[in-house]
């Protein structure tokens, strides 16, 4: 499904953000990310839908090859969805136009088709009454659910989560959870980033430990928790709670 | 200890009402009442009146013109001076530095005078209508300011969100970016319509008979130059207050509508 060889991204020419990165992930499987922040984690993520484009390297999704310029970029972003740490709903839409916007302008659906699809998936994540609401009438958690089920809607082939838990009061984090660990258990193909080693275990197909902007392991969540092989990953465990 | 606590614990509230109180507006009242009373029953100033107010026409013909045609050229630059396209980006920002560098008296002379002579369209467009294309060309530079800004100050993070759901650059910018841009936008807009209402007098050194060069021309005729004058600075406020009050009115109706934005 996606399949990032050599994957390099540096800023200002001098900084390395990532390294020659090498990505496999296959259909319907779930891959986390984690590392020390400042790492590289999340561009490597962005760099799946070119939000970020890589310095060198190739990254094909969906059999569509990203780094060449004659990919149509925006009908690939359509099948990847999206979720970020700041949620970035659009604040001058309710709840519901968040969802039906991209229905509308990009799959060309009516207003009643993409209000039926919104209301499908706003009660998959558990708050169809919320519909009518203005994101900043929400609180985080349930922004961060509305934004996922905005990315749901567009029937993606691929969802990638950049960190969806670390803006997020404690409370509020086990309902984005449940909502993502939903998503795996049907099939989704997930690439995430987090610090939530709960979901990376309960999860995870794969867990990717990258340090400096290279992957050091990847392997099992519980192979990589009990006897990590690296002494970088060995130091990144031992620092955080979990 | 006790007894200072009721002292410390003054706020807001507790102030008097003539403290609060809009003495300016009344201030401002009171002027506006007695030039009314003068132009109604003094008869020189009724004089000056009736020569000069004819030229609001102009006044406020220019203004409108001006102003639209530098919305025009506002939203293309502003726009132009964000693009990818290096060619379009640094046009745009030497128009913009050039004439955010000039004072608009100078610059009306080099525009209406030397530039539309040059380009040869002097045979095409009076003296109005050049000094109109001075001042739109003058706004547009200072709007693209606005609405580059205005842009500008939408997080990333929405355009990313745009782009990420598969829409195209442009639906982005029309369906995502402008119109939370437009509240940032709207309030500098609104000041520059009446900068430009104010900057429509330096066309009278044009020879354009707007109201500050018919109050020129019956001073320097009838020698009335307190009248003349006092008049059309009178007009000039009355129009920007009233147009500043239905500014801020219709500036609060914006964001009562949409109630759930920030």
């Amino acid at each position: 499904m996606i399949s990032a060889r050599g994957l390099t991204k540096t800023f200002n020419k001098t900084i390395h953000a990532v390294r020659n990165v090498d990505l496999e992930v296959d259909a319907g499987e779930v891959v986390v990310i984690v590392g020390p922040s400042g790492s590289g984690k999340s561009t490597v993520l962005r760099c799946l839908n070119l939000l970020e484009i890589p310095t060198e390297g190739e990254v094909v999704v969906d059999g569509f090859d990203l780094t060449d310029p004659s990919t149509d970029i925006d009908s690939v972003r359509a099948e990847v969805g999206m979720v970020f740490q700041q949620f970035n709903l659009f604040p001058h839409l309710t709840v519901l136009e968040n969802i039906t916007l991209a229905l509308k302008k990009v799959r060309g659906k009516n207003k009643k088709e993409a209000s039926e699809i919104a209301m499908q998936q706003l009660a998959r994540v558990g708050i169809p009454e919320k519909a009518e609401s203005f994101p900043r009438q929400l609180s985080g958690g349930q922004q961060q659910r509305v934004a996922i089920a905005r990315s749901l809607a567009m029937k993606p082939k691929i969802m990638l989560f950049d960190e969806p838990t670390s803006a997020l009061d404690p409370e509020m984090v086990k309902e984005v959870l449940d909502v993502m660990l939903k998503l795996a258990a049907d099939g989704m193909t997930m690439v995430v980033v987090t610090h939530e080693m709960g979901f990376a275990k309960a999860a995870a197909d794969r867990l990717v430990f990258i340090d400096e902007g290279e992957i050091v392991e990847v392997g099992l969540p519980e192979e990589i928790f009990n006897n990590p092989t690296h002494q970088r990953t060995k130091d990144f465990f031992n620092k955080i709670l979990y | 200890m006790a007894d200072n606590k009721p002292k410390k614990r003054r706020v807001r509230d507790s102030r008097p009402w003539w403290d609060t109180f809009p003495w300016w507006g009344v201030l401002v009242l009171v002027l506006i009442g007695w030039m009314a009373w003068q132009i109604s029953f003094n008869s020189n100033y009724e004089l000056a009146w009736d020569r000069i107010w004819p030229g609001l026409r102009v006044t406020i013909r220019a203004t409108f013109q001006s102003f639209g045609i530098a919305l025009v050229l506002g939203l293309l630059v502003g726009m132009g001076q964000i693009s990818k396209n290096v060619f379009f980006r640094n046009i745009a920002r030497t128009y913009v530095e050039i004439i955010r560098g000039i004072p608009i008296l100078p610059l009306i002379f080099v525009v209406a005078l030397i530039l539309i002579p040059l380009l040869e369209l002097d045979k095409f467009l009076n003296f109005e209508m050049r000094a109109t294309v001075t001042l739109s060309v003058i706004y547009g530079a200072y709007m693209a300011e606005i609405f580059r800004g205005g842009i500008q100050s939408v997080s990333p993070g929405q355009s990313e969100a745009g782009r990420s759901l598969g829409l195209s650059r442009r639906q982005t910018m029309n369906s995502v970016v402008l119109p939370q841009a437009m509240r940032a936008i709207i309030p500098p807009l609104g000041n520059d319509f009446i900068a430009i209402l104010k900057d429509t007098s330096l066309l009278s050194v044009l020879g354009v008979l707007e109201i500050t060069q018919r109050a020129r021309q019956f001073s320097a005729s009838t020698f009335k130059f307190r009248e003349g004058y006092f008049v059309v600075a009178f007009i000039y406020l009355l129009l920007t207050l009233s147009l500043s009050v239905l500014l801020s009115v219709l500036e609060r109706r914006m964001t009562r509508d949409r109630k759930g934005e920030r």
